[in-house]
């Protein structure tokens, strides 16, 4: 125990150095998030992610958001398990024919009024994939979608952006 | 041993069982060697090569006009052996593997749904990756089926799956996914339980289908290691490497040096990345929250690095055809040593904890055990495999450069615990760490990128890398004008999810997360 904690104290809270310029800029991003959240989510935005045939690449990325460098619960916003807690829907992958259903049925559970972010290039236009037999390409085609992050995948900072233009329209 | 010294032996014990072959076991397929059966000998030499002691490493098709080509892929002794066959187009039935070698049961099933190729013999006929995107009866892999599908409308969910029962009394039925409670790919999985004990797990997969075999049809190399690269996000580095090792070896070029060691370096990268954020993961899967912050902390330290000195976090598109797209500056080798040596460090310290932190022995030992029997039945492959006694590894048993000439050591364990399969984690970071240091000191000069020939059309290729997950194998076919005519790329998933199902059995149901986690299989990569 005595070295769990050493090793927590030697290393100190990285969330709130920023060692470098990247991190500046991700507290200022952060804190107009803080404020949009406060503003207008009750100081909570509940986010449902759903891969819908992402190659696993944008889920990596959406992972280092909780990171202890990015930690974006900081923020005001965290990744729920359940559509019916959710705010908003992160949507990424090219819609695999083989999700459609799941993906239709996960957008109904989510209460209205919701947001819906397409991350990734595929989630935007369908990416690398296109439209073919096994999938339906970009999300907007199925979905109503407020904003698209695009990027192979997106940055963990991209991804920030994209969530702070989705909840301040 | 030399190469290939088994095979006249071989061949000897399958032509006195009846089952002539043809070919000389040249090498049309480096470094394989081909064989061709007759179909209706297909599962008799499945059988002879079980009793051989050859590892089942693959199984895949092509349409060759009114016929199909059909290869095995085999193993014995870091030795390549492909079977070949040709079947009708119109009576496409052959004997299956599965009842000898288990893990061609789904890869068998992927056939029989893509291409309508039946295998008789089989013990579970059932579809597999076909799910509602496709009526019965019509195969995407056909050349007679449009790539944009014949469906147009909304696509139905898949609601009629014949999942296995188990019954009794206070048996009970859990359905997980395909949308699951985390950030995490999408797949079903069906507990039969009584209390929280499980009888039975039953994986139902093929959610992430995309088409790829498809869509890969018609691409020039440089747009097949684009998509190569996202058949599996967090393996896109080994997936590109091997398809472009495929393509290199039908077309005959061989990429400089310097090029080739990059390729390892960012392969090498790839794997510290991968296990330091399952390491974290694992031992967050029992509560110990500690280890998830400390290690993601490290894995973001290294992605912010790859971004840096590569261009991209997960250095998607570095590989490309002929060689590598991105040369580090002259200052990143020290950079590089500096990191490794910090990173020693940490984990040094790290391990410490971990190795002596009683509830995380509490929870981690004997927690989902795989025996070595079961794994090697299943051909398990990479950190499962090897916790659970079954050690092959690309980079050893046969070697392709630039770890040909590198020190490759291999942790094994018996355990198949959660505990062994994140030691093996442990170690082969730190193993990497070391073949990094080596990759930085011997660094050839030169170019770091030939250009790709136009290979003939017919002219095909197979590669072989060990991913971070294990062995993956990429086969290339070439068409007109250098444009892919076939690719197959074969995630070494397929082989450890099934093991999935056997380590669960007895198992409590909340113990599944970290059996999951343990295990890691891709989905995209399996689903294609």
């Amino acid at each position: 125990m005595l070295r769990i904690l050493d090793r927590i104290r030697r290393i100190g809270v990285v969330t709130e150095t920023p060692p470098d310029a990247d991190d500046t800029t991700l507290q200022q991003v952060g804190i107009e998030v803080r404020r949009v959240v406060e503003a207008r989510y009750g100081g909570s935005l509940a986010i449902r992610q759903v891969d819908a045939g992402s190659c696993n690449g944008c889920e990596l990325e959406i992972h280092a958001l909780d990171n202890p460098y990015h930690d974006i619960e900081r923020f005001g916003v965290r990744f729920v398990a359940s559509p019916r807690h959710a705010d908003a829907l992160l949507v990424t992958g090219p819609v695999s024919r083989h999700m459609e259903a799941a993906l239709r049925r996960t957008w109904e559970a989510v209460p209205a009024p919701k947001i819906v972010i397409a991350a990734g290039q595929c989630a935007c236009d369908g990416g690398e994939f296109g439209v073919s037999y096994a999938c339906r390409g970009a999300v907007a085609d199925l979905l109503p979608v407020d904003v698209l992050i695009p990027g192979c995948p997106p940055t963990p900072m991209e991804l920030l952006r994209g969530i702070l233009a989705a909840i301040r329209r | 041993m030399s190469r290939f010294e088994w095979l006249e032996e071989y061949r000897a014990r399958l032509e006195a069982g009846g089952v002539p072959l043809q070919g000389d076991g040249g090498t049309r397929l480096p470094p394989a060697r081909v064989i061709q059966v007759e179909a209706d000998d297909w599962g008799r030499a499945g059988r002879y090569s079980a009793a051989f002691g050859c590892r089942w490493a693959g199984v895949w098709a092509e349409q060759r006009g009114g016929r199909f080509g059909l290869y095995c892929l085999l193993e014995y002794r870091g030795d390549y052996l492909i079977l070949e066959t040709e079947l009708p187009l119109a009576a496409p039935l052959i004997a299956s593997h599965a009842p000898v070698y288990p893990a061609a049961d789904r890869q068998e099933r992927h056939l029989q749904d893509l291409f309508g190729i039946r295998f008789g013999q089989h013990p579970d006929a059932r579809r597999w990756v076909r799910h509602a995107a496709w009526p019965a009866g019509r195969y995407p892999l056909r050349d007679d089926f449009p790539l944009n599908g014949e469906v147009l409308e909304e696509t139905p969910p898949d609601d009629d799956y014949p999942f296995s029962r188990v019954q009794g009394a206070g048996v009970y039925e859990i359905p997980v996914g395909p949308v699951h409670a985390g950030i995490i790919e999408p797949g079903h999985f069906r507990f039969q339980a009584v209390g929280e004990r499980v009888l039975k797990l039953e994986e139902r997969l093929g959610y992430l289908h995309k088409g790829i075999e498809k869509i890969a049809v018609g691409r020039d190399p440089v747009g097949l290691a684009r998509l190569a690269g996202r058949i599996s996000g967090d393996t896109t580095v080994a997936h590109t490497w091997a398809a472009c090792l495929a393509m290199e070896r039908a077309a005959g070029v061989e990429v400089p040096s310097r090029g080739v060691a990059l390729r390892a370096l960012l392969a090498e990268r790839e794997r510290v990345a991968n296990h330091l954020g399952d390491i974290g993961a694992i031992c967050n899967d029992v509560g110990f929250a500690f280890a998830l912050v400390q290690f993601s902390r490290l894995r973001e330290l290294w992605l912010r690095r790859n971004h840096e000195l590569f261009g991209h976090r997960l250095m998607m598109d570095r590989i490309v055809p002929g060689g590598v797209a991105v040369e580090p500056e002259p200052a990143a080798v020290g950079l590089l040593q500096e990191d490794h040596r910090l990173l020693r460090d940490e984990l040094g310290a790290l391990y410490d904890i971990l190795e002596d932190h009683p509830s995380l022995e509490d929870r981690l030992l004997t927690t989902g055990r795989l025996t070595p029997e079961t794994a090697h039945r299943l051909g398990c492959l990479g950190y499962v495999g090897r916790a659970s006694g079954q050690g092959f590894d690309v980079r050893q048993a046969s070697p392709h450069p630039p770890y040909d000439r590198l020190p490759v050591v291999v942790p094994l364990f018996r355990e198949g615990d959660v505990a062994a399969r994140l030691r093996v984690r442990m170690e082969e970071t730190l193993n990497s760490l070391d073949l990094l240091d080596r990759l930085l000191l011997q660094l050839p000069e030169g170019g770091i990128v030939r250009e790709m020939s136009v290979p003939a059309a017919g002219a095909r290729g197979i590669g072989m890398v060990e991913g971070w997950r294990g062995e993956i194998v990429c086969y290339v076919r070439f068409g007109e004008k250098g444009r892919i005519a076939r690719f197959f790329p074969r995630d070494p998933s397929w082989f450890n999810w099934p093991a999935l199902e056997q380590i669960m059995l007895g198992n409590i149901v909340p113990d599944f997360p970290v059996c999951n986690k343990s295990v890691n299989g891709s989905y995209s990569g399996h689903d294609l």
